[in-house]
């Protein structure tokens, strides 16, 4: 039984990079068919890191990222926090709208919904393969959306993780469209209590 | 020469004496709390992540830099030790964003922060001279423990010193 993040072994590390894997495959499947590039996962890293480090590992806490949160519910609470430069936005902004030089911090209506739109995508087809694959019901709340430094951001998650502990797990993956490696994290950010629940589902003690 | 500015991360808190400054990158919701004796030059700053230490189960382990209500006093505490005195000391306040704008009320935690934070320097007779809390974006914190000022530094706002 996991009580705490620091409880987990390596064959639970194996497991969660593995859902990792097939969730952010879905996901990037899904951005790919929807912009039209290549886009190339790397292996998911799976962490449990302190909240200043999980800051730093997603960059200097002061860079700007635009940010789409998308809370689970039912058999699995957490989060999914999908994080995107301002070079992945205007690839993405490019392509939906031919835009170029956005300025992350000055967003219309129509750059916040269309970003929210593929978070909620990527989100949601993530937390479908865990689903189907652990047969657990997971709802998905309407994506919210913010930019800012990268350290204001992530002090939602770790705030809400705080009440509980001093460490966050992170599922995360860096993304790469055609080649090209671009600096973005999207996070599974599950409480303790799903883990548990995902690894009795999965026969894993 | 100038001192390097000491830098204090995410529920951390740091002291300083005179010359020099302390640093908390990107506040969200989260509140950074600036504490300042002008005789004797000494301040503080602490980043804390959450209202209350008393939502931790009794005996469990804690850090209380994590809290409003035990981080304060302890950083007031170590700043006596090194001679600055109660009845002097003054506060500057930043942070304590609604970082997602909705109206689900989880996110609303910067605000919690911040009136818990208010609540404990009520509570050590501290009066608070200047804020800049709330609303929906990050703030950078630098504090100057030569002359007690607070320059908040945010991404859409530009820099304000208070």
């Amino acid at each position: 039984m996991i009580q705490k993040f620091e409880d987990l072994n390596d064959m639970h590390l194996d497991v969660l990079t593995e859902i990792g894997n097939i969730g952010s495959s879905n996901a990037s499947t899904a951005l790919s068919s929807m912009i039209g590039r290549t886009i190339n996962i790397k292996l998911p890293q799976v962490m449990t890191l302190d909240f200043q480090d999980a800051i730093e590992h997603c960059g200097a806490p002061e860079d700007l990222r635009a940010a789409v949160l998308i809370r689970l519910k039912d058999e699995v609470e957490g989060m999914i926090l999908l994080m995107v430069t301002k070079e992945l936005a205007e690839i993405i902004l490019n392509i939906f709208f031919q835009k170029t030089d956005i300025d992350i911090l000055n967003l219309d209506e129509g750059d916040i919904s269309a970003l929210s739109e593929i978070g909620n995508i990527m989100g949601s087809c993530y937390i479908n393969a865990i689903s189907a694959l652990a047969g657990l019901k997971i709802g998905v709340e309407a994506p919210v959306f913010t930019a800012d430094m990268l350290g204001a951001i992530m002090s939602v998650p770790v705030i809400e993780f705080g009440e509980v502990g001093d460490k966050l797990l992170c599922i995360d993956k860096s993304i790469e469209i055609d080649g090209v490696c671009i600096k973005s994290n999207m996070m599974l950010i599950p409480t303790v209590d799903s883990l548990s629940m995902l690894f009795s589902r999965l026969g894993i003690v | 020469m100038t001192k390097p500015s000491l830098n204090v991360g995410i529920s951390d808190w740091k002291v300083n004496k005179g010359e020099g400054s302390i640093v908390t990158y990107a506040l969200g919701s989260c509140v950074g709390i600036c504490l300042w004796d002008k005789a004797s030059l000494i301040g503080g700053l602490s980043h804390i992540m959450l209202p209350d230490s008393k939502s931790v189960a009794p005996g469990a382990a804690m850090n209380r830099m994590k809290f409003a209500d035990t981080a304060i006093p302890d950083m007031l505490t170590k700043m006596l030790t090194m001679g600055a005195i109660k009845s002097r000391v003054t506060a500057k306040i930043a942070g304590g964003a609604q970082m997602f704008q909705t109206s689900n009320e989880k996110f609303n935690i910067g605000d919690r922060n911040v009136a818990a934070v208010k609540d404990a320097l009520r509570l050590l007779q501290i009066p608070i001279v200047a804020s800049d809390t709330g609303l929906n974006f990050g703030r950078t914190v630098f504090f100057y423990t030569e002359d007690g000022k607070m320059e908040v530094k945010s991404s859409t706002k530009g820099v304000k010193i208070l």
